[in-house]
């Protein structure tokens, strides 16, 4: 299952952290900045995943932005890999053409999409249509 | 479709956000931050009551400035108040705050537990998931106490929207996953399991989940999940791949989905249902088939999606592992992918086809890929992927093939990179061992290993080439040679030397013969690396020299010379001067005979699990549960099924548990002898000639040990009570005063005390005679009593008497039984004899069963101490380890003795 949802840019500032397991404070911020140097090091050429500690990282890059889902070993990378692209292409629906600032002033409410498309570390809906209608459902409310 | 403006509904976030990032330094963005923060705490302070929409803003500034790594120490009475909002903007940000900046202030979980419990049972599907999400995003145990029961009712209620139903699923995942023993299923967990029949998708996708933690927990309960899954499975593998809608991605119907069912079918044996297993045999041969098609979309989403689905199928045919045409089938289709030009399909198809190569029914065809592997090791970019295809060479290596995988991870490591040298040095180390045939090739491949990357050559794995060594006869010679070669070598590297010097000690007589390698010529070839070495490398070529003094009489003189020089006699290091001093008094003060018996040849290592193989499941192991297990079930899977007659030496390896990889394994090597019969027997015993008596603690032996080389002392004290001990022997007659102190200002009422002898050594090995008068069976608070034992020895004996000691304390009835220190030692007599003397008696006592010996850890810091009885100590090269030999006339004081006086050292 996931254990954290991590969205970073190139320069390492965290645009998103979703925790589905208990870290300190500290522990958080030793995670962020080792997924950073983890992940940007590796290019094209390279896997989507990444050993991580007893974890391992999948993750994508979208223009500046990287996307990485900490998993446990035994998990379907290819399965949150797509759950990550089906993820972003929510968002860009919603923003309509994400950008990272977008991601930024909007902070809470990307929360809400997270939580649509995954709960407790689980997978809990796929559909895009479904996330969409919801969201906007959401934003028409008061 | 609208797309949302930025920062839109909050204007003042959306300001405060842009002069942050406008911000030019560290320091103006703390200035620009603690200006907010002043600002919001004198909104949330002043008297003016904030509306929802100030509140909401404000709360959500201050979630802002905490994501930005700020502490935030006010607000959590603002936020839990905007979760009692009724507008749906104002609770989200409520719940947001609650969520990401969780308190365990107990006053505040009160209130949010409240607000929570109101929206669950408001029947707004909004409020409702909101309320989930948060209680699933939290997870606490107080939230579990609270609402673990509500939860499953919400999950399956007929009414219930369906999005609320996906929440609550996951939300009592997470709560199952915190505080299993709140979550009680029971009644609910038929209507669970046909959740896996909702029309809905994204239930059956989010209830899976749940269902999948469940089954791994309770098997048996939810087994009907099987056929359930099964059916759904085929539902979607049948469908085309537009019939599914909304939950169809680049062509590929339900890909999470499929996923999943198949990810839950790996809880469970194959289905016995004939029928259901059919249609999952076709199933999975559907997904294999569609893997051939041409693919429907060009897009690599599609493809993903196709394969994720395909690696989980292959998954569970491994798991069942029952099928041969299916992982024949799989074989063929990972094979493929290994010549991929995505790297993620490589990388995906070697870690895959590792766990295939240790099934018997494909172990073969993963071996035709020898080739494609060998050459991912050589070329892939991504350290990543060679690392999987070595761990591919090295499941699949059976004896047909080792040599040509071992000589291939040698040459890989040459250029590995350096994150992956150790554990590449481990698994040739392993190999090279486990594949032996000759046992020359083994020895050569080690030497190649300290050569090529000698400084990843752990411990364990120079310790073991000398082990096998030791222990194989017929490869001595051959070792002695080689390493002899290897040192010839100008730098050659420190574990090289190790190995050197201790196998040349050993077994450097073997090659003497040779005018090229004479005594002579090995001694000043190990010395001449000896100034570069380590301390530790250095004593063990201290003991090297010893070494030949006895095995080359001839080289005695050269090898005292250099003992003998300032740079070891007075060497700064304690424990090189001492190894010096010693060996050279004991070269030249013990005869041949002395010597030759101190120095006598190591004795056989006990054969016992590689520890080479212990630490690389140690290395692979730390952490996640998971991780361990699939590592050990895919290697020793791989070692069942690689090679034809390997049955009985796994099994072995199978059965020892590996923790104990300490040095050599020495420490959990033979206990010589029986152990002695546990203590909790013993009391059985006791008790059932005394008759039922109130439950006691298990005997206490602590102070036991101690008495072994005192008679005098504390044998045991707790908050009640002290026991002191006074003992005198004579011969074989011993006296022992027991003087019980009460430490308590409270008398002890029903004081009584027994002595009783376990087993055997009631009836003819010690008679205990107990002339005393009962004790007072009242202890006054702060009093002692004594009470006197007289012991008579009559023949050898190793179980300790036992003392039970029972009175009331404040009504309580305390009970206890110790073991008392009369050990067979007290009865000795010491004897005068010269070294000569005591040589010679050592050799008549030469049957086996009259030698017990030991090597152990020290516990204290090694000095020399004078032992009674014929004790022979050997200082093993490591240091920290004793070995203990002991001969007397009588094989069962050998034994008890020697576990005796092992632990006092």
């Amino acid at each position: 299952c996931i254990r954290f949802i991590l969205i970073q840019n190139r320069a390492g500032k965290t645009r998103l952290a979703k925790w589905y397991m208990q870290f300190d404070d500290d522990e958080k911020q030793k995670l962020i900045e080792e997924v950073h140097a983890v992940v940007t090091v590796r290019d094209a050429k390279h896997t989507n995943f990444v050993e991580f500690r007893n974890f391992k990282i999948i993750y994508r890059r979208y223009a500046g932005l990287y996307f990485c889902i900490c998993v446990d070993v035994t998990d379907n990378n290819l399965a949150y890999l797509e759950g990550i692209h089906n993820f972003v292409e929510v968002l860009n629906e919603y923003f309509h053409n994400v950008c990272e600032l977008d991601l930024v002033f909007n902070f809470y409410k990307v929360y809400t999409v997270v939580d649509e498309m995954f709960l407790a570390g689980e997978i809990r809906e796929t559909s895009q249509t479904k996330v969409l209608k919801q969201l906007l459902m959401l934003q028409s409310l008061e | 479709m609208p797309a949302v403006s930025k920062g839109d509904g909050m204007r003042g976030l959306a300001v405060f956000i842009s002069d942050i990032r406008n911000c030019k330094s560290k320091e103006a963005e703390i200035k620009r931050i603690n200006k907010e923060l002043a600002n919001i705490r004198s909104k949330f302070k002043g008297d003016k009551a904030l509306d929802g929409y100030s509140k909401k803003k404000y709360v959500c500034k201050l979630l802002f400035i905490f994501l930005l790594g700020h502490d935030i120490d006010f607000g959590h009475m603002e936020a839990v108040n905007l979760l009692s909002s009724n507008k749906y903007t104002e609770k989200q940000i409520g719940y947001l705050f609650i969520s990401v900046l969780v308190n365990s202030n107990s006053e505040l979980i009160r209130l949010i537990n409240n607000a929570i419990k109101n929206d669950l049972s408001s029947r707004n599907p909004t409020f409702m998931c909101l309320a989930l999400h948060c209680i699933a995003n939290v997870g606490s145990r107080e939230m579990a106490e609270a609402f673990a029961s509500e939860i499953p009712r919400i999950l399956v209620a007929g009414d219930t929207m369906d999005s609320v139903k996906q929440s609550a699923a996951l939300c009592l995942l997470r709560l199952y996953k915190t505080s299993p023993d709140l979550v009680l299923m029971g009644e609910w967990t038929s209507r669970v399991v046909h959740l896996l029949n909702d029309q809905h998708m994204g239930v059956v996708t989010a209830a899976i989940s749940l269902i999948t933690c469940l089954s791994q927990k309770n098997p048996d309960e939810f087994k009907t999940c099987v056929s359930l899954a099964v059916s759904r499975l085929s539902r979607i593998v049948s469908s085309a791949s537009t019939d599914l809608q909304d939950y169809t991605y680049y062509f590929v119907p339900a890909p999470w989905l499929s996923c999943k069912l198949l990810r839950l079918l790996q809880c469970y044996p194959p289905p016995e249902d004939g029928a259901v297993k059919g249609r999952l045999v076709e199933c999975l041969e559907t997904i294999l088939n569609k893997a051939q098609e041409p693919p429907k979309s060009k897009k690599v989403q599609h493809s993903n999606a196709k394969n994720a689905i395909l690696f989980e199928a292959i998954s569970l045919i491994i798991h069942y592992d029952s099928e041969p045409n299916l992982l024949v089938r799989a074989c063929n289709q990972l094979g493929q992918f290994l010549q991929h030009r995505e790297t993620n399909l490589r990388y995906l198809a070697l870690e895959s086809m590792c766990t295939l190569a240790s099934s018997e029914f494909s172990h073969e065809a993963v071996k035709t890929h020898i080739e494609t592997v060998i050459n991912a090791l050589k070329t892939e970019r991504d350290v990543s992927v060679r690392q999987r295809a070595a761990d591919l060479l090295y499941a699949m290596c059976d004896r047909s093939n080792a040599k040509q995988i071992v000589a291939e991870m040698l040459s890989y490591l040459e250029t590995a990179d350096y994150s992956i040298r150790e554990e590449m040095v481990l698994k040739v180390a392993i190999l090279a061992e486990k594949y032996a045939v000759d046992y020359s090739w083994y020895v050569d491949t080690i030497l190649n290993l300290i050569r090529i990357a000698g400084d990843y050559v752990s411990e364990e794995v120079w310790y073991r080439v000398i082990q096998i060594v030791i222990n194989r006869d017929d490869v001595q010679g051959y070792a002695a040679k080689t390493v002899f070669e290897a040192l010839q070598a100008p730098a050659c590297h420190e574990n090289m030397v190790k190995v050197g010097g201790y196998i040349l000690g050993e077994f450097g007589n073997l090659i003497a013969g040779d005018p090229r390698s004479s005594p002579l010529v090995q001694f000043n070839l190990l010395h001449s690396k000896f100034h570069l070495c380590s301390v530790p490398t250095r004593a063990l070529l201290l003991s090297a020299y010893i070494k030949f003094i006895n095995l080359f009489p001839e080289t005695k003189a050269t090898i005292q010379e250099v003992l003998r020089c300032d740079s070891q006699i007075r060497n700064s290091d304690v424990e090189l001067q001492q190894r010096a001093v010693e060996y050279l008094k004991l070269s030249s003060i013990a005869s041949t005979d002395v010597l030759a018996t101190v120095l006598e040849e190591m004795p056989p290592f006990p054969e016992r699990e590689s520890s080479i193989l212990a630490k690389l499941k140690k290395k692979k192991g730390p952490g996640a549960v998971s991780v361990t297990e699939l590592e050990d079930s895919k290697r020793e899977g791989g070692e069942l099924n690689g090679g034809g007659d390997r049955g009985p030496d796994t099994a072995a390896m199978a059965s020892t548990p590996s923790p104990s990889a300490d040095l050599l394994g020495i420490r959990s090597a033979a206990p010589v002898g029986a152990a002695p019969a546990s203590a909790g027997s013993l009391l059985v015993d006791v008790f059932s000639e005394a008759g039922p008596i109130a439950p006691s603690a298990a005997v206490n032996d602590d102070g036991f040990l101690r008495f072994v080389c005192k008679n005098n002392g504390v044998l045991f004290e707790n908050q009640l009570l002290q026991i002191g001990i006074k003992s005198e022997y004579r011969q074989n007659l011993g006296r022992m005063y027991l003087f019980y102190g009460n430490k308590t200002s409270v008398q002890f009422a029903s004081f009584t005390t027994t002595v009783s002898c376990p087993g055997e050594l009631q009836s003819h090995i010690l008679s205990m005679h107990l002339c005393t008068k009962p004790v007072e069976p009242l202890v006054e608070g702060g009093a002692q009593i004594q009470q006197v034992l007289n012991i008579e020895c009559l023949t050898d004996f190793s179980d300790a008497p036992l003392l039970n000691i029972k009175f009331r304390y404040g009504g309580a009835l305390q009970n206890l039984t110790l073991k008392l220190p009369v050990t067979i030692n007290k009865f000795f007599q010491p004897t005068e004899m010269t070294s000569s003397d005591f040589f010679q008696r050592w050799k008549q006592l030469s049957q086996p069963q009259q030698e017990a010996q030991k090597i152990f850890k020290a516990n204290h810091s090694m000095d020399t101490e004078v032992l009674k009885a014929k004790v022979r100590q050997n200082v093993t090269p490591h240091s920290i380890m004793y070995r203990l030999t002991l001969r007397c006339s009588k094989d069962s004081v050998s034994r008890r003795l020697c576990e005796l006086l092992a632990e006092q050292f």
